[in-house]
């Protein structure tokens, strides 16, 4: 018996009771030992023995039971297939992959057809059944997984956009010399060439004449008609080949009443080629008019090379937009070890499971998120969290995907794989962003989207201008017509429109990924850049947010004993140990230091802002603020004094109160981080006002304060004030953007209200919180780092419309010749290409300019090395 | 002006106002879509240079699922948005996509690509009518003659 281990995806469940029916239908089925159905997952785990039963048996059983497996098929080239004796070798290497359900091969097309389950089968699997069967695959297997399809689709089109340049460029040189000799063969002046009239031409007269004379002393004699012709012949492969997408494309979107970047260059082109074409075959019709058969083969070729050079440019120059990313992603480890079948097997990190046991030794990546449950080790945990010294870890505690193991081995359940994992919800949040767009892109989208029509409207506008009023003959007319036209689709440049914001929105989200600042869409990020307030909250966000009790003040018994501070100690804490506030969470810890037993509670209740009360063995128990001890007038006697004391010392006195006669004054601090002054000062020097609110006492809350360097400070704020302070703060400063920094989850509707909400993250939970930016890591300076790349990035932003918008309205006039008349001036077809192909790749190179953002204190928090 | 002046320049005036229409205003033949045993009504739209089918008709107050496959790695075709949804979908290359929602209003509502370059249209109609001009069968409910 071979026991073999399989996860389904299941489609079609809707409820829990679905994923119940499909269990029980699997369980049933002959040959299964085991099946456990994730509704929440849509996947179905399942332990077979493989002697008596497969996978296309076990995906017959679900869809016996009404509901249906993802299936994909996948058909790969086999190399000489044809001349192989059977295929049956080959057909049962295939199906004996775990996950195959069935493998036919055709030796007629020498192809292999596989169906399998996705994410159980991959495209090595396959290949290594080939290479077991004896054969050769042809290309590598293009898996299911359609991320692998895109890039090996980008890389085939790279590959081939190289070659079709290549050969677009080397006709090109060619043509150039025999268009040179062409022109060179008409004096200047009036019958003289249109070509020697615009730009180029103009440049490359002299080096036509000297090329002509060159020949002519060596005794040559070309015959121009032949030249002509031949030049036909030599750009025919440029345009049927390396220009093919443009003619597809134009094509394409003819059918679907779109007209885009391949649209110009299409018709662009094609006008040139038809109009050359038949100047070589019937030149007498210009010839009459005395008149040279003008032929513009070489600029044919010269654009659709230049065009492709500007395409492989920007293809290259915006693969690297998305570096951070990969840089982000290649923080996870690659395999993992894991337990199957009682024996520790390696496995690659996608094939990881949840429930896995995964074993970790040292110096080696956790693989994925998981609770410990055996063995203990220090995790240097310093990417998520920033916290230098390594975190030890014992059974019970959680382990995160990308951290570093450092010196013993742990096992740990895995809890969360892939994109569930806090490194994949970083990497996935970013990826989101970046597919969101700035408001500022709003006006480009509106010209874009009537860009190319008008485009085209107005490159016969302009033909028809130059054919009416331009220089008599008629036919002379005519070509400077049709060369105004074609210069004017092809000089225009929709692509630099669109990639204007996007690009810089791509290296910006990634670069503040790098340096630990999540920023969740375009918008957000456009928002940032314009902060003119920045509100901190104190707890957690300036501190540490771990506070800790100092000092325990009791009171006196009537007969003059000090009451006993262990027992305040107890009764506090065991009222506390039903609350979640930051200072519970002190007084608990106290107690646990202390070794101070607990007793249960009994009617507890929080006052929210006030303090929680409960009955502990038969007496009321009170812990509340030193605020509300006042509000109630309780009794509070030399107390007062020592509290007042405590929290000019910026610490947070809590009055304990038993049977309403105040016992005692709990002093609790909580640490201000170590780099929050150097963020304020970075902020304030940068010009932006900065607020601190806190829950905290006045006198607490200004110590703090003025440790740190803040003015303004509003105090003895609830927490469900805080979001009608934001609210109260924007119609103050008349709609300045408010950015306020807090914890995710208290602070959460003041967040919500603010223009930006900045969320101190924990490392972990990072899809929890719903704010505009997250930092991964405590640190405030990130605050500031935020805020600049923010501007720095819109700064790019800007930049590359005024330049796309002003390339566009400057040159397509030039293009349609409004200065000739005036300077003389005609830019040549070739020309108008270059300066296309430049538009689009400037965008970009601007955009990446954005990789090389630095500011004071950023390197410090950066989740990746910064160069 | 000589005659051929004349003539070059009114085809070109007809080109401008040809090419205007064509690319801006003008639209293919709608495709309804088909409404599943759970009363969803179903599309699917492949997105290559365009959208295929590119005016869609739906019934309003019902559910209707569009499913997008991409069938390309252009960037243009990235994104599809409809602004009246708040719907900004990416499309991911080579997959299909599925956005779903309810209209409640009938009316034209235009889809996009993220660029503003592709176009759609979504025809919501009110429930049980059939928009004459898309109809393949608009006379066979015609009533018959006297």
């Amino acid at each position: 018996m071979s026991k073999t281990r399989i996860v389904l995806p299941i489609e079609g469940m809707t409820c829990a009771s679905c994923a119940a029916t499909v269990q029980e239908a699997l369980a049933g089925a002959s040959g299964v030992t085991s099946a456990g159905v994730n509704f929440a997952t849509n996947k179905a785990a399942i332990e077979y023995d493989s002697a008596q039963t497969n996978v296309g048996q076990l995906i017959k059983t679900v869809r016996e039971a009404g509901y249906n497996c993802g299936k994909a098929t996948v058909t790969f080239g086999i190399v000489d297939l044809h001349y192989a004796p059977s295929v049956a070798p080959l057909e049962q290497s295939l199906s004996k992959v775990n996950g195959v359900i069935r493998a036919v091969a055709n030796q007629a097309t020498e192809t292999a057809t596989v169906d399998y389950v996705p994410g159980v089968v991959g495209a090595e699997d396959l290949e290594r059944a080939v290479t077991a069967a004896g054969f050769e695959v042809a290309e590598p297997i293009a898996a299911e997984d359609p991320l692998e399809r895109e890039r090996i689709a980008r890389r085939r089109e790279v590959r081939a956009l190289t070659w079709k340049f290549v050969v677009a460029a080397l006709v090109t040189i060619v043509a150039m010399l025999g268009s040179m000799l062409l022109m060179a063969d008409r004096p200047m002046g009036e019958n003289g060439t249109m070509k020697q009239v615009d730009l180029l031409g103009r440049l490359l007269m002299p080096l036509a004449v000297s090329l002509r004379d060159w020949i002519a002393a060596r005794g040559w004699v070309l015959d121009l008609d032949w030249i002509k012709w031949g030049l036909a012949g030599l750009t025919l492969p440029v345009v049927a080949w390396s220009g093919q997408q443009f003619y597809k494309g134009t094509w394409s979107g003819l059918r679907h009443r779109t007209a885009d970047m391949n649209t110009l260059i299409g018709v662009g082109t094609g006008a040139a080629y038809l109009y050359s074409l038949v100047a070589t075959a019937a030149p007498t019709f210009f010839l009459r008019a005395g008149l040279p058969a003008d032929v513009y083969f070489e600029a044919v070729a010269a654009i659709i090379a230049l065009v492709l050079l500007g395409r492989l440019l920007e293809a290259r120059a915006k693969g690297r937009t998305s570096e951070a990313i990969r840089r982000l992603a290649a923080l996870r480890a690659k395999s993992a070890h894991v337990i199957r079948d009682r024996q520790e097997t390696d496995i690659p990190v996608e094939a990881v499971v949840v429930g896995d046991m995964v074993i970790v030794k040292p110096g080696e990546k956790v693989p994925v998120d998981g609770i410990v449950t055996e063995g203990g080790s220090a995790v240097n945990e310093a990417m998520l969290t920033g916290e230098p010294m390594p975190v030890g870890k014992k059974p019970g505690d959680e382990v995160i995907g990308g951290t570093l193991n450092t010196t013993g081995s742990i096992t740990f359940r895995a809890t969360r794989v892939g994109k569930e994992t806090a490194l994949g919800q970083i990497v996935q949040l970013v990826e989101d962003a970046q597919a969101t767009k700035a408001p500022i892109q709003k006006l480009a989208d509106r010209v874009a989207g009537v860009f190319v029509p008008v485009v085209i409207a107005l490159a016969i506008a302009a033909f028809l201008a130059w054919f009416d009023l331009g220089p008599a003959p008629q036919v002379r007319a005519l070509v400077f017509a049709t060369v105004a036209f074609v210069t004017v689709l092809i000089i225009a440049c929709p692509c630099a429109l669109g990639l204007a914001t996007p690009t810089a929105i791509l290296v910006g989200t990634g670069k503040a990924a790098e340096y630990g600042i999540l920023i969740r869409s375009g918008e957000a990020l456009e928002r940032l850049a314009n902060a003119r307030t920045v509100l901190l909250d104190k707890t957690g966000t300036i501190t540490e947010g771990k506070p800790t009790v100092t000092h325990i003040v009791t009171a006196k018994k009537p007969d003059g004993t000090p009451i006993s501070p262990a027992d305040v100690l107890r009764w506090a804490a065991s009222v506390e140990q039903r609350s979640e506030h930051p200072l519970a969470v002190a007084i608990l810890k106290a107690a646990q230091d202390k070794q101070v037993s607990l007793l249960p509670v009994e009617k507890f209740a929080a006052m929210e802002g006030r303090g929680v009360r409960g009955t502990v063995d038969r007496r009321i128990i009170e812990v509340i603020s030193l605020r509300h001890a006042r509000e109630r007038s309780l009794e509070l006697g030399s107390l007062g004094g020592d509290a007042d004391r405590l929290a000019a010392q910026g610490r947070s006195p809590v009055i304990c109160v038993v049977n309403n006669t105040v016992y005692a004054v709990i002093a609790i601090s909580d640490p201000i981080k170590p780099t929050s002054k150097t963020a304020i000062q970075l902020l304030k020097k940068r010009g932006i006002p900065v607020i601190m609110v806190s829950g905290d006492s006045r006198k607490g809350a200004e110590a703090v304060a003025g440790e740190v360097g803040i003015d303004e400070v509003l105090a003895e704020v609830l927490p469900s004030q805080k979001a009608d302070l934001v609210k109260k703060l924007q119609r103050q400063n008349g709609g300045a953007h408010i950015v306020m920094v807090g914890d995710g989850i208290n602070d959460a509707p003041a967040l919500a209200q603010a223009d930006v909400g900045i969320a101190i993250g924990t490392g972990t939970d990072i899809a929890m919180e719903a704010s505009d930016v997250t930092l991964i890591r405590g640190d405030l300076r990130a605050v500031f780092t935020a805020i600049e790349l923010a501007r720095r990035t819109m700064r790019t932003i800007r930049w590359n419309l005024i330049w796309a918008f002003g390339y566009n309205v400057l040159l397509i006039p030039v293009a349609a010749g409004v200065l000739y008349p005036v300077t003389g001036w005609l830019l040549s077809p070739v020309l108008a290409s270059a300066a296309m192909a430049w538009s689009s790749l400037s965008v970009v190179l601007n955009s990446l300019t954005l990789r090389a953002f630095k500011t004071p204190g950023a390197a410090s928090h950066a989740l990746l090395p910064q160069n | 002006m000589t005659s051929t002046q004349i003539a070059v320049t009114a085809l070109g005036a007809v080109a401008i106002a040809w090419v205007l229409w064509y690319f801006l205003y003008s639209r293919n033949p709608a495709v309804a879509a088909t409404t599943g045993a759970s009363g969803v009504q179903e599309v699917r739209v492949t997105v290559k240079g365009g959208y295929t089918p590119d005016t869609i008709v739906v019934q309003s107050g019902k559910p209707v699922r569009l499913q997008f496959y991409r069938d390309e790695t252009a960037d243009c075709s990235e994104r599809v948005v409809f602004e009246k949804f708040g719907i900004d979908q990416q499309l991911p290359p080579f997959q299909t996509t599925t956005i779903e929602f309810t209209p409640e209003q009938p009316g034209e509502y235009p889809f996009r690509c993220g660029m503003n370059m592709l176009k759609g249209l979504l025809v919501v109609e009110p429930p049980g009518e059939r928009r004459a001009a898309s109809s393949p069968h608009k006379f066979h409910n015609a009533a018959p003659r006297p």
